[in-house]
């Protein structure tokens, strides 16, 4: 009995002693990014390359699930509006729901999905592979060289992709509401300019996937670098990817939220 | 330099980005409704502005020719001056009057311009000096029972002299 206790307990406390071990490392991963942040701007072909790898190859998931997103949007919206005789504002909540919150979240969660786990497979793949130790025996910094060229990447695509997630997303629910349901198309629209504002609406929605962008890539990247040199450990830390950036980006997204509506 | 597919891709992306915001910024958003070009800013102060709010419309005849700048409390008079940004092709005879509408009985508030017949016209910076404040419901509510109390009361107490 006591045993068992005690095997709980110490279980508990080697957990906990874990997750400070790792956020330790964490920050200090981000601190040597900080270092190499500015200087690999001078070698742009790399962040081109990453640029393609995480946003051009996200483009396709994230073009078409913004479609299905504002369309289903348009038919919830319109079925509850109809009973209070507005159906025309169907285009202000599609418009204010992707701006404001869908675009940015959904498009985070996608991004963990689609191109965090491939962030963190391939770093984990490089370490365990020992191409890494091989770089450094070179006296070529990884960090500079493979982190900080993909965490540019993730930051430049997050906003790109997010504002693409809205505006199709606004598209798919124009596509519903006009020609399916038949809401006149000029009340459409200009509803929806009466409602969103510049910059209550759109920036703060841009500023948020910007933080999305930085906190998901920065956990994919510690996630890659901190993973065992195993099959087993590299496929873990892909699971962890997922995991904390899905729960990081619905943490902050409320923070953000709180701060931004006053 | 050579180039490569990756660069050509990199570029449709950032390239389908920027068209996206400004998609967003432009048909979705108010930046272009908010453009009205040159204008000229008159100030109008009110006793009560109810609900109005900074970049409401200001409209005359229906027609959008302007937006509320911003809205201050004047200590002095203790009245609310607000400052008007009206579209540079539109004058506006120095006796115009200023009014507080509602767009429907629970849309939003804007202010509502109807010209006057003087020959001089509003400059940069005047005071528009007829103004009326925005109807507040619950004013015109209470005072409505008011007066239907006091009726009552009255042929009440006509009722007991008689």
């Amino acid at each position: 009995m006591l045993k068992k206790v005690n095997a709980v307990l110490s279980g508990l406390g080697h957990r906990m002693i874990e997750g400070v071990w790792r956020v330790g490392a964490a920050g200090r991963l981000f601190f040597y990014v900080w270092v190499y942040l500015f200087e690999s701007l001078k070698r742009p072909r790399l962040i081109i390359r990453e640029v393609y790898a995480t946003g051009v190859l996200s483009l396709l998931i994230i073009l078409v699930s913004a479609f299905f997103v504002g369309m289903v949007l348009g038919l919830q919206g319109y079925n509850t509006l109809q009973k209070y005789g507005s159906s025309e504002a169907i285009g202000v909540l599609v418009a204010l729901a992707l701006v404001r919150e869908l675009g940015p979240v959904v498009t985070a969660l996608l991004f963990a999905g689609r191109a965090g786990t491939a962030i963190t497979a391939e770093i984990g793949l490089m370490k365990a592979t020992e191409q890494l130790s091989a770089m450094e025996m070179m006296a070529v910094s990884p960090v500079a060289r493979v982190i900080v060229p993909r965490f540019w990447s993730g930051v430049i695509s997050m906003p790109i992709l997010a504002a693409l997630f809205s505006m199709v997303g606004v598209l798919g629910g124009y596509f519903v509401a006009v020609p399916i349901i038949g809401v006149d198309s000029g009340a459409f629209w200009s509803q929806m300019q009466a409602s969103v504002d510049f910059y209550d609406d759109i920036v703060n929605g841009v500023i948020k996937s910007i933080v999305f962008g930085v906190v998901c890539t920065m956990i994919a990247l510690f996630e890659g670098y901190d993973a065992p040199p195993t099959a087993e450990g590299v496929s873990r830390a892909t699971t962890r990817t997922v995991v904390n950036s899905s729960l990081a980006v619905l943490g902050l997204d409320f923070i953000l939220t709180a701060f931004m509506i006053h | 330099m050579e180039r490569t597919t990756v660069d050509l891709w990199v570029g449709v992306f950032v390239a389908l980005g920027v068209a996206a915001m400004f998609g967003l910024a432009l048909k979705v958003g108010n930046l272009t409704s908010s453009n009205l070009g040159e204008t000229y800013k008159v100030t109008a102060a009110f006793e009560n502005i109810g609900g109005l709010k900074p970049r409401a419309p200001v409209k005359s005849a229906g027609v959008v020719i302007g937006r509320v700048d911003n809205i201050v409390f004047d200590p002095k008079d203790y009245e609310a001056k607000v400052t008007l940004k009206i579209d540079k092709r539109y004058q506006f005879p120095t006796d115009t009057f200023a009014n507080i509408y509602t767009a429907g009985l629970l849309g939003e508030q804007y202010v509502g311009l109807e010209a006057g017949g003087e020959e001089a016209q509003l400059k940069e910076g005047d005071k528009i000096q007829h103004t009326q404040d925005a109807v507040v419901l619950e004013k015109l509510i209470s005072q409505f029972l008011y007066n239907k109390a006091s009726e009552n009361n009255k042929s009440d107490s006509t009722k007991a002299a008689e």
